[in-house]
């Protein structure tokens, strides 16, 4: 079962907080990689929140395939920010890890926010396809004021590797990933967490519905719902489904992977409007056991149970800095000084959300609507 | 040569008992003549008859063996085909001594003859094929272990239930936000009847086809099952109407209605619309039947008595030949639409109404036209390994398409098109042929069925059916069934229980529910049906995965 440490704060961190929070469980994954998504950044991208970035690996070779791409394509970089790369034993070094800001097309300057995360998405799986076969580019996201980092590796060493320590990066939402290795191959783009326009998840435990939901999912007709080299990428997809693609409320997303029973959405008073989406939106319902953590593009994060409450899961902090960890010792470490009393271990029903800047917690709950 | 005296020693026209499907074991030392076996044999194979013997004797103190004639009473299996021995055995169930047996024959050559009068053989029962089929040879290989917990069947929660009934795309849903929360916006759009109902329902017999206390046995089972037991489990009626008392009941919420191309029944069913307190589960049109493709129903004359005459509106004793096809229906896209249309508005557009077609290479060709009607509720796939209660036995083992190759290539067109939630595809044909009930229908709903329906499981399971797949009884179309289960003569069918059937009925699909819970629970599935989790299931033979999309496991 791999590991899960996210921190929101209103001020920005060093995602290292992050990581020496998930290092607090370590005894929960094997140390086959981390995954890092950044949001919200500051440092030197605290003045380019209006660039997309596009976060990444590639060759050598790969590099240059990217700069002709980008450039075919309209971009213009703005800034470019490499891991201070330091050698550790374990780890075999890329090329080239990256994270570049770039200007939009001129074309689209002045394009709705929409089409121009159409754009994005689809650059990024443009870039994905060339570069996946010798594995030249890796590009896990493009999208303005989110980073995404991914290596194999110990997540301590591999921060250590980036650097992370000794850089300037931060950012106001941070969530990390230790990896324990299942069903896979230790692949990169198996790596959580997982991002599409501005939603990121990352979970953990198997997803036993997979196939029928990745069936549901790539017959959308939408181009993002693809790769799904991990079970688990299907959870950040079926967030940006329920909620930019259908325009649902974030609390949804609960009602969509753990649906209701009859009797239970009865107590509803949007019982109708349950009723229907159980059905239409059936072959998405998870079977557990999974604990999702993730984000919306507005900055709230949230934390939801399967409905059984297979995984451990919690939730604590202070006005201002909240953290949301798979076990209560990640809690401990990202926000020491807190009323203990209040930290929140959601159960089967609940769905804790945590408003942009870690202003205020809630824990939805599903009974109750 | 022929010897000169002209008296003809070669017996030629006549059969020898090799030649029978199966042949009598009696024996005479343990038999005490009481006759039972011969008066209750339905198809008169053996009769008493007297023999005059040669036996050798011994009396007194010395041994003076000496040769007498005597006349013995022996029972004696017949060697006129049209009175062949159809192994059911009730003559062995009914036996004190256990002095008689039918033995299956494998070397038999029933068919070269069984076409006295130029007609070809009918029967009832299934296809004759007792191999392993398909469904049987799949396996669940996906279990959860220490990577993903397995779930406990015995503990945890969990719903077997599945969806039929026309389903809208997410996309298409009729809400809207208010304050925070959606609402259904119902002058949008229509939104299409769907019910929920356990994935294993009792597939269409007719009230006709089955005696009155199977199909009352059955009835009750079901209506037990979900008034007391929360089990929703449906039973369709079959072409043939259903009792009046029941069409005004509130229980007949719990049965699809069938309407064929012969229409039986309907003259009933339209009479009692207005008096109607429940609407029907849904309404099946039937275009085809697994066990006899391009045939239409067929209730022989014989099984045409009073009652059935009544529910039918017909005269008594007289062959109730459906046409092969619906006679008002020239093309898909405009007669089956208008079909489901007038079915939907008779009912107000309450209840889903969906066709039965039996397993073809053309499916996907009408699934794909369904898939364009937002009127049609789901398809129902009847394989070749479906049962019907009267046809040719051609038509039963040489036609049809097996129901599992045919399911799967269905809701994978279904799947690219995005619709596999849109239309449930309900999968029939074969299911619990050996007896695996659950672990087909899982099978099925993991290939992409929402439900399966079962016939001839229910009536083995529930009425001992002797029926099997060697050809065995087989009488359905007489009206002459041993057990009572499709006849229509009270003597027959008296020796049925219908509350003995429908405790059987509740029982099985209690067993099922448990069963299936046990195949899904070390999967890891429990809350939704895992309709088309293939890498659930693996199949030890290469061509076959391939076929099926699914892994080569051995």
């Amino acid at each position: 079962m791999c590991r899960l440490a996210a921190i929101t704060s209103k001020d920005y961190i060093s995602p290292m907080e992050t990581i020496l929070a998930l290092e607090t469980m370590k005894e929960g994954h094997d140390g086959s990689g981390l995954g890092l998504t950044l949001k919200n950044l500051g440092g030197e991208f605290e003045k380019l929140k209006k660039y997309p970035i596009l976060s990444g690996i590639c060759s050598k070779t790969g590099k240059k395939t990217l700069d002709d791409f980008m450039n075919k394509q309209g971009f213009k970089l703005k800034h470019e920010w490499k891991p201070k790369i330091k050698p550790v034993k374990g780890i075999v070094a890329r090329d080239c890890y990256f994270a570049r800001a770039y200007d939009y097309p001129a074309s689209y300057k002045n394009k709705s926010i929409q089409e121009k995360e159409s754009l994005l998405m689809n650059t990024r799986l443009a870039l994905r396809r060339i570069g996946e076969p010798g594995e030249s580019i890796f590009a896990f996201s493009f999208y303005p004021d989110v980073i995404t980092l991914k290596e194999v590796g110990d997540p301590l060493e591999v921060a250590e590797f980036f650097g992370l320590d000794r850089d300037g990066l931060k950012a106001k939402i941070v969530l990390a990933q230790g990896r324990q290795n299942t069903n896979y191959a230790i692949y990169l783009y198996a790596c959580h967490p997982f991002f599409i326009q501005g939603y990121c998840s990352m979970t953990n435990g198997e997803n036993t519905a997979f196939v029928p939901i990745r069936e549901f999912l790539m017959s959308r007709g939408f181009s993002g719902y693809i790769g799904y080299n991990s079970d688990s990428e299907v959870f950040t997809h079926i967030l940006h489904y329920t909620v930019r693609q259908l325009g649902f409320p974030l609390n949804y997303y609960k009602d969509v992977i753990t649906p209701l029973k009859p009797s239970e959405i009865e107590q509803r008073k949007d019982s109708e409007a349950l009723r229907l989406m159980k059905h239409s939106l059936r072959p998405l319902c998870i079977d557990g056991p999974n604990m999702v953590i993730g984000f919306a593009p507005d900055g709230t994060c949230f934390m939801v149970q399967d409905s059984k409450k297979l995984r451990p899961g919690v939730v604590g902090g202070v006005k201002g800095k909240y953290a949301l960890m798979s076990e209560e010792c990640g809690v401990d470490k990202a926000v020491p000084k807190r009323d203990r009393s209040k930290d929140i271990f959601p159960m089967k029903y609940d769905m804790v959300i945590v408003s942009p800047d870690a202003q205020e917690v809630k824990v939805w709950n599903q009974l109750q609507g | 040569m022929e010897p000169a005296s002209g008296i003809r020693l070669d017996h030629n026209h006549k059969l020898s008992l090799r030649e029978f499907p199966y042949i009598i074991r009696w024996r005479e030392d343990r038999c005490k003549r009481c006759g039972k076996c011969t008066s209750v044999c339905p198809v008169k194979a053996i009769e008493p008859t007297v023999k005059v013997q040669r036996v050798v004797k011994s009396e007194g103190p010395v041994p003076t063996p000496a040769a007498v004639r005597s006349i013995t009473h022996v029972v004696e299996q017949v060697t006129d085909m049209e009175r062949y021995c159809t192994g059911c055995g009730t003559c062995t169930l009914v036996c004190p001594n256990e002095a008689i047996e039918p033995e299956f024959n494998p070397q038999h050559k029933f068919l070269h003859y069984k076409n006295k009068g130029g007609d070809g053989y009918k029967r009832g029962g299934r296809r004759n094929d007792p191999s392993i089929s398909t469904l049987d040879r799949l396996k669940f290989t996906r279990i959860s272990m220490l990577t993903d917990p397995a779930l406990d069947a015995g503990r945890h929660e969990f719903r077997v239930r599945s969806l039929i009934g026309r389903i809208l795309p997410p996309e298409e849903l009729p809400l809207k936000m208010v304050n925070g929360k959606l609402v259904v916006d119902k002058e949008s759009r229509f939104i299409p009847p769907v019910r929920e109902i356990f994935p294993i329902m009792i597939g269409s017999m007719s009230i006709g086809a089955l005696s009155p206390p199977m199909w009352e046995g059955l009835a009750m089972g079901v209506a037990y099952l979900n008034e007391v037991e929360g089990l929703p489990v449906v039973m369709a009626s079959g072409e043939g109407g259903m009792p009046p008392g029941l069409l005004r009941s509130k229980y007949l919420k719990y049965f699809i209605i069938q309407i064929a191309s012969g229409y039986f029944g309907w003259d009933e069913i339209i009479h009692s619309l207005p008096h109607m307190v429940e609407d029907p589960a849904a309404i099946e049109i039937k275009y085809g039947q697994g066990a006899k493709p391009g045939d239409g129903g067929l209730l022989m004359a014989q099984k045409v008595l009073k009652l059935i005459a009544k529910i039918r509106g017909v005269p008594q004793f007289v062959d109730l030949a459906s046409p092969p096809t619906h006679q008002t229906k020239y093309s898909i896209e405009e007669a089956v639409a208008k079909m489901i249309q007038s079915m939907s508005m008779a009912w107000g557009f309450r209840v889903p109404v969906y066709p039965k077609i039996s397993g073809t290479k053309t499916a996907r060709a009408v699934l794909n036209n369904l898939a364009r009607n937002p009127y049609a509720a789901a398809l129902s796939i009847d394989g070749e390994d479906g049962g019907t209660g009267a046809a040719y036995n051609v038509s039963m083992d040489k036609m049809g398409h097996p129901i599992a190759s045919n399911l799967r290539e269905c809701y994978l067109d279904l799947v690219r098109q995005g619709k596999q939630n849109e239309l449930p595809l309900i999968a029939a044909g074969g299911i619990g042929k050996k007896g695996n009930l659950a672990a087909n229908a899982a099978a099925l709903i993991m290939l992409g069925a929402s439900a399966v329906a079962i016939g001839k499981y229910i009536m083995q399971a529930t009425a001992d059916c002797f029926g099997d797949e060697y050809n065995r009884c087989n009488l359905c179309n007489t009206g002459k069934c041993p057990r009572g289960i499709t006849t229509q003569d009270p003597k027959l069918y008296r020796r049925l229980d219908s509350d003995r059937v429908a405790e059987r009925v509740v029982e099985v699909f209690k067993a099922a529910d448990v069963e299936l819970r046990k195949i899904f629970a070390p999967m890891g599935r429990s809350t939704e049906l895992p309709i088309g989790m293939s890498d659930g299931l693996s199949i030890d033979d290469q061509a076959m995965a391939e076929r099926l999309g699914i892994s080569y496991a051995c």
